[in-house]
């Protein structure tokens, strides 16, 4: 149910800019307010967020378990660097491993029962299958996030001609096709598939868990559509969005309604950005499992939020408080702390 | 801010890389390249707008149907007719590969492979 809801919702997503832009002719609003509009709102409120995050205590380490930590000794019990880093260098490959290689992912196990002989048996098994597809979504995408350099610098650096042929090295058709295009969909339809087939991760599945991948993968069909079905004039596009980043907005004419509908939904996706799972991509960075060595044993990690308490010698003490315990009896070691400090 | 110095750094790059974009265009306009048209042709093969953005569909087609269907004529909307050729057709009205088909293509940040075979008006270089 939640699925089909999200898949609904993207469906009058897309409704809207064929009908604003294609019936009402609402070109500036499409093409120009609302990208900029979704480039504000996905910077103002990723960086509200990540500062609010910053904010949150991170009184200690928090040592996972993942391998040996550094030992008493190091001859015998080998520490596993990467997983249990104890120094700074160490956690920043950790963390390069993670952002980059998603290590975590990586331990992904699946949980099975057997039949055997004697009764059920609970198995575990190492499953890749999250891990690549993940690994193949998040490339691709990052590959034609790069591609689409080309529409807003002018004149085009290096790497995005190099990301482009090697991207098209196939050499199938024309417009040649990208295999990143069709890797992202098979990844995204991957991700969604293990949502709606394995029921213990479709039990635990949102909304906001369907949403987000209905709308990246309509982005996704959407520019496929644009750039190889509906055939729309490139340059004219590029005018737009040089139009944007050089602050001289601007629409030319000819440009085809696939256009907008792929506009309005990368704008939809920036908007909902900050407010979704999707802050995973800051978020990694400040995993507090990841980003920290574990140097509990020998660093003293004093609590941030502790209060500034002086140590109180039992003098000291027996100053303040010689009235009140003499008035209940107390014995004192300096008899002259009976006497309230005017007296005295 | 507990590791703000860190977190800081982390949005500066975060926010910097999002609006370099707009850092790299600060006081440029764009305009889309002037392209030389053929003198004395007043018509493409097909309408201007067909041509803008499926002229790569119609080489494909074109390439398709002469190799392999040993189709060479080609017979445009208007019942015009042309021989389907790269070189000896669109390059025969199109006389400088540099002058237009590149004009747009360096924009649009693309390389057809076609030249590595096929042999540009300008000749080889
Ligand atoms: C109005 C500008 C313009 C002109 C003029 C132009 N092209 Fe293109 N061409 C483009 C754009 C834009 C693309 C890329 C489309 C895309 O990326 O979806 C393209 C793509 C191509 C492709 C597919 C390339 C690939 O690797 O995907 C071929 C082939 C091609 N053009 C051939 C030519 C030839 C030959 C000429 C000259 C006779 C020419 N074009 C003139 C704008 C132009
Ligand atoms: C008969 C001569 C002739 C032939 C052959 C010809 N063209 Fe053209 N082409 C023109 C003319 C003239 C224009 C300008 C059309 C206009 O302004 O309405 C043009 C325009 C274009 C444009 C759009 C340029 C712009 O101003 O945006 C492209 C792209 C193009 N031609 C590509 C090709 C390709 C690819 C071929 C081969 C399949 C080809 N032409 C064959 C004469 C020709
Ligand atoms: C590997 C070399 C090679 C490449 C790369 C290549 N071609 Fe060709 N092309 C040929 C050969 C060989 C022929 C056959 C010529 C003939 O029989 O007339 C041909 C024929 C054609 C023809 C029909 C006949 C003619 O005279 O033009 C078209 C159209 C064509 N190619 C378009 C393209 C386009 C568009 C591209 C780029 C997307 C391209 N070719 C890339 C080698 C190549």
């Amino acid at each position: 149910m939640n699925a089909l809801y999200s898949l609904v919702f993207v469906f009058i997503l897309v409704l809207i800019p064929l009908f604003g832009v294609g019936a009402a002719h609402l070109n500036t609003i499409f093409g120009i307010c609302l990208p900029m509009t979704a480039i504000g709102i996905f910077l103002v409120f990723s960086v509200v967020k990540i500062v609010r995050w910053g904010r949150s205590p991170v009184p200690f380490r928090i040592p996972t378990t993942a391998g040996q930590q550094l030992s008493y000794d190091p001859e015998l019990f080998k520490q596993n660097k990467w997983d249990n880093p104890s120094n700074g260098i160490q956690t920043v490959i950790r963390m390069v491993l993670e952002v980059c290689a998603f290590r975590t992912l990586f331990r992904n196990t699946s949980t099975s029962l057997h039949e055997t002989k004697n009764g059920p048996v609970v198995a575990f098994s190492s499953s890749k299958w999250l891990w690549g597809f993940a690994l193949l979504f998040h490339y691709s995408f990052l590959i034609i996030v790069l591609r689409h350099l080309r529409l807003f610098l002018e004149p085009i650096p290096f790497f995005v001609h190099g990301l482009e042929f090697i991207d098209g090295i196939l050499q199938i058709g024309a417009p040649v096709m990208y295999m990143s295009d069709v890797l992202i969909v098979v990844g995204l339809l991957f991700l969604l598939a293990r949502r709606l087939a394995d029921a213990k991760v479709r039990y635990i599945s949102l909304v906001t868990d369907y949403f987000p991948l209905f709308l990246i993968l309509s982005v996704a069909l959407s520019g496929i559509w644009m750039r190889y079905y509906a055939k729309v004039d490139v340059m004219a596009i590029k005018e737009l969005t040089m139009g944007l980043v050089t602050m001289h907005p601007h629409i030319p004419a000819g440009i085809d309604v696939s256009f907008y509908i792929h506009v309005f939904l990368v704008s939809i996706l920036l908007m909902y950005f900050p407010f979704s799972k999707l802050m995973h991509m800051p978020g990694v960075f400040m995993s507090p499992t990841r980003n920290m060595p574990n140097d509990n044993r020998f660093h003293h990690h004093e609590n941030p939020w502790n209060p500034d308490i002086k140590p109180l010698s039992y003098e000291a003490y027996e100053k303040d408080f010689g009235p009140a315990m003499a008035e209940a009896g107390l014995p004192l070691d300096n008899p002259d702390n009976a006497k309230a400090p005017e007296e005295a | 801010m507990h590791y703000g110095g860190k977190i800081i750094i982390g949005i500066v790059i975060f926010v910097g890389l999002l609006l370099s974009p707009f850092v790299f265009n600060v006081g440029k306009a764009y305009k889309q390249p002037e392209l030389k048209l053929p003198a004395n042709e007043k018509k493409c093969v097909e309408s201007l707008e067909f041509m803008r953005t499926k002229h790569m569909q119609l080489l494909n087609e074109w390439r398709d149907w002469a190799l392999r269907d040993g189709k060479r004529v080609y017979v445009n909307h208007e019942g015009k007719e042309f021989e389907i050729s790269l070189q000896n057709t669109c390059m025969k009205c199109h006389k400088s590969k540099a002058d237009f088909c590149d004009k747009c293509h360096n924009d649009a940040g693309v390389s057809p492979y076609c030249w590595d075979c096929h042999i540009q008006p300008e000749g080889l270089k």
